[in-house]
């Protein structure tokens, strides 16, 4: 399976990603960096966490207009598989592959923790190697993680069935303790309609070996992986 | 010519920042203060000399780049130099 992560200026988990990416697809990665207008068929494209061109103006705002970015969502556009992980995840909502925006959290600080996560999809192409209702545990590192739509966006994207992950507690009930961020519904992640988009705050791609702490994140990788095989 | 925009949060959306600015008002002791909301101020020098051209350019910079529509409203103002 070959993939490519992209690569922006502030971009900092480009390389854990592509660690990851390399570890469960046998293959690494193509680094593609935020200029390139142009880049090799691949079977996945990765935005990675970070900050973005510093952030400027709004998280992942500049990211969203960059040469690549533009060769992404035609290409998601035509159903290649994107995933965004944090900053990539706010970058895709700015690029409007995704509803919402990504708004500073509610109590703004910047969290630095394991979260627990209710996997609500397994249905996907990026989540079939999970149970339905599973509570994995991986984090979170954000200051800009607080997921808003307006009303009528959350009704369409709940009675889609679009959102992948929510923020739970260990036993998998949702309480105000368990939301992080402030986000609505305590939506970690969301797919866009036709599901091979997905953008989470959670970063799958620290947690992928008993090494590191837990595996809970490698699931991920190996759902995209089993589809494609498949 | 030059121009003014101001990007705002809608109404409805959460300003937590604006919150915190609210409460460290009152503990400097600045009572009544009802309400504080957080923008961004952007100054433009432009080319454009012709007003209603300047403006439909800028109300397209906005909805492309300088606001995200989804949680922000803008508004533009021209200036005279």
């Amino acid at each position: 399976m070959k993939s490519a992560v992209i690569v922006f200026p502030g971009s900092n988990c480009d390389r854990d990603l592509a660690v990851a990416l390399e570890k469960v697809t046998g293959f690494r990665p193509i680094m593609v960096w935020h200029g390139e207008a142009d880049f090799d068929k691949v079977d996945l494209i990765a935005l990675p966490g970070g900050f973005s061109y510093g952030d400027y103006l709004r998280a992942g705002a500049m990211a969203a207009r960059s040469p690549v970015m533009k060769e992404v969502v035609k290409r998601a556009n035509r159903g290649v598989p994107v995933l965004g992980i944090c900053n990539g995840f706010q970058v895709l909502t700015e690029t409007g592959l995704l509803p919402g925006a990504l708004m500073r959290n509610a109590n703004l600080k910047f969290v630095c923790k394991d979260v627990w996560l209710k996997v609500e999809r397994t249905d996907t192409i990026f989540t079939n190697r999970y149970a339905r209702g599973q509570v994995i545990r991986i984090p979170v590192a954000h200051h800009d993680g607080n997921y808003f739509a307006d009303a009528d966006t959350i009704r369409r994207i709940e009675d889609n069935g679009q959102v992948a992950v929510r923020y739970c507690d260990a036993d998998g009930s949702f309480s105000p303790a368990s939301n992080p961020n402030g986000s609505i519904g305590n939506i970690a992640g969301i797919f866009n309609e036709a599901g091979n988009v997905l953008g989470m705050m959670p970063h799958p791609e620290r947690l992928i070996e008993p090494a590191l702490g837990g595996a809970d994140g490698r699931g991920f990788f190996e759902s995209v992986m089993q589809e494609l095989v498949a | 010519m030059k121009a003014h925009v101001h990007v705002t949060l809608k109404t409805g959306v959460l300003d937590p920042q604006g919150k915190a600015i609210q409460h460290a008002l009152a503990a400097l002791g600045f009572d009544g203060v009802e309400d504080v909301r957080q923008g961004k101020f952007i100054e433009l020098k432009l080319a454009e000399t012709d007003a209603e051209k300047a403006r439909a350019s800028l109300d397209e910079m906005c909805r492309k780049l300088l606001a995200n529509t989804v949680i922000e409203n803008y508004t533009i103002d021209l200036v005279e130099e």
